[in-house]
């Protein structure tokens, strides 16, 4: 089956700051153990979430802006399409994932089979 | 149908079915498959055996044509397509399919073991248990949790969408996390063995394939994690267990603990339970199943029933309580308290619980109340209590208790 693991952060977590959260190495190094693995389908890893676009049907078009979104707490720092047995697989690499240390968390989807 | 293929598919029914249902699961991966397969392997089994024999195993049989029954719907199916990749020969499969640890070395632990994965949603999965492990009907599994037949199957129906859309695996989970998952599988083995200890609808009081299931899942329980509250529900279920022989009349009527004849109770089962719950009771991190299993204990001590030592049981009746808080733990204490300390203190508490909307529809309390009345002198009450406990459903073995105690009382409500 296939999963999305989709990497969120927080922007108001202190343990996700500049200190504490986990470091870029750390998201490099989980990259080529899960990629080695043989279980990634595709992957991308986002810029920040300052510079986001965001559309929305206001009635007559589809209006697009630039954010900041000050009520957005939560974004998605980045994510991992796999394909694996079943969702205890899916949930072991999560928790391998530094998307779970502190600060973040690691949100698991299955793909809808359509 | 002829009565030789009736006789063997009722043979296989409870225990063998959910035995059944378990293999195919594992198989498929697929709850709703192998629920199907298994429905079309007994509609063909009705057909064939009465032409062609009852093969030699029936289980076997029912094995082989439900899979390839299965293994047609893959193959119609453009959608299910995909799984028939999934599908492993059970030859094929390496033992040990989590990895390097020991596996649950038993078909249905497994599956319990898969209804407790985290991602359900906690009061999802012991209807789910009931129902595909423990082989309960809906309307059993809907007795045994105290809930609305509709509840449970609402429930049922999202546990299995749940399940078939999040991909959760129908294998053994891996040991290190089997102490996080064991609490659920003791509940569901408690309570298949309580629907068999006193049936919730049929003819018979007792259903000793489901007793003897749940003691057996319990053993394996225990031989697999050794803890206070594996050893404990062990206990529980010997020592309630060997009270068997002395449970019902020659013609299968329920006979209550105090006028059973304990020299009828099994000795081997008693002398083994005793000797659990005390190791239970004495390690860290004992819980309700080692405190039911001391009250039990307690019973089986025993000579007779006036040696019972109530008010020891009243205290651990209180402990219980102190880690179930629920009505029917309440309703245990309650009759402990009258019997140790006298009916009126009984009643007391009982009367208290009358406002619960679980016990309303539930048989022993009413029972209890009607005992505790009687004791009291309560002759009306005790008829009113009698009375409401047989328009609860039932088996009819209980019914015919009931009627009885209520022919004592020189009234029974006409077209009883």
């Amino acid at each position: 089956m296939k999963y999305a693991l989709l990497l969120m952060g927080h922007v108001d977590d202190p343990a996700c700051g500049e200190d504490g959260c986990a470091k870029p190495e750390d998201f490099f190094a989980f990259d080529q153990e899960i990629t080695a693995a043989g279980v990634v389908v595709s992957s991308f890893a986002l810029e920040d979430e300052r510079v986001v676009v965001h559309t929305d049907d206001a009635g007559e078009r589809v209006v697009a802006s630039s954010g900041p979104f000050a009520e957005v707490q939560e974004f998605v720092g980045g994510g991992y399409i796999i394909d694996v047995d079943d969702v205890d697989e899916a949930i072991a690499w999560a928790r391998r994932s530094p998307g779970s240390a502190a600060g973040g968390h690691v949100e698991i989807r299955p793909l809808a089979p359509y | 149908m002829s009565d030789a293929t009736q006789r063997a598919l009722a043979a296989v029914d409870h225990d063998g079915r959910s035995r059944l249902l378990a293999t195919l699961t594992r198989q498929f991966g697929d709850l709703d498959l192998a629920e199907d397969a298994l429905q079309d392997a007994l509609a063909q089994a009705l057909v064939s055996w009465p032409e062609s024999g009852v093969p030699r195993s029936p289980v076997a049989w029912l094995t082989t044509t439900a899979r390839r029954k299965a293994l047609d719907v893959v193959r119609r199916d453009a959608v299910l397509a995909t799984k028939l990749a999934r599908l492993r020969d059970e030859a094929s499969r390496a033992p040990n399919p989590s990895g390097g640890e020991e596996a649950v070395p038993d078909d249905r632990l497994g599956m319990f073991f898969a209804c407790t994965h985290p991602v359900l949603r906690p009061e999802d999965r012991i209807a789910l248990m009931l129902r595909f492990v423990g082989g309960l009907s809906t309307v059993e599994v809907a007795h045994a949790l105290l809930t609305p037949t509709a509840t449970v199957q609402q429930r049922i129906v999202r546990a299995k969408k749940r399940i078939r859309a999040l991909g959760v695996p129908f294998t053994p989970p891996r040991t290190d996390d089997l102490p996080d998952r064991i609490d659920g599988v003791l509940r569901v083995v408690y309570l298949l063995f309580s629907e068999g200890f006193a049936r919730s609808t049929g003819r018979a009081h007792v259903d000793d394939d489901l007793t003897a299931e749940a003691v057996r899942l319990a053993r394996l329980l225990h031989r697999l994690l050794p803890t206070a509250e594996t050893t404990g529900l062990l206990a529980l279920l010997l020592l309630t267990q060997a009270r068997r022989p002395a449970r019902t009349t020659a013609d299968g009527i329920p006979v209550p603990l105090a006028d059973q004849d304990r020299s009828r109770w099994i000795g081997d089962l008693i002398v083994e339970g005793l000797a659990l719950a005390e190791s239970a009771a004495g390690s860290r991190g004992a819980g309700p199943y080692a405190i039911q299993a001391s009250i039990a204990a307690v019973h089986a001590e025993a000579r007779t029933a006036d040696d019972t030592d109530w008010s020891q049981i009243a205290v651990l009746y209180r402990l219980l309580q102190d880690h179930d808080p629920g009505p029917v733990v309440r309703v245990g204490r309650a009759v402990a308290v009258g019997r140790a300390f006298g009916p009126h203190r009984g009643l007391d508490l009982l009367d208290a619980l009358r406002e619960e909307p679980a016990l309303a529809r539930y048989r022993p309390f009413h029972i209890a109340r009607a005992i505790t009345l009687a004791e009291v002198g309560d002759s009306d009450g005790a008829a009113a209590a009698y009375r409401r406990a047989l328009e609860l459903p039932g088996n009819t073995a209980e019914d015919d208790f009931l009627a009885d105690a209520l022919d004592e009382f020189g009234d029974r409500s006409p077209d009883s």
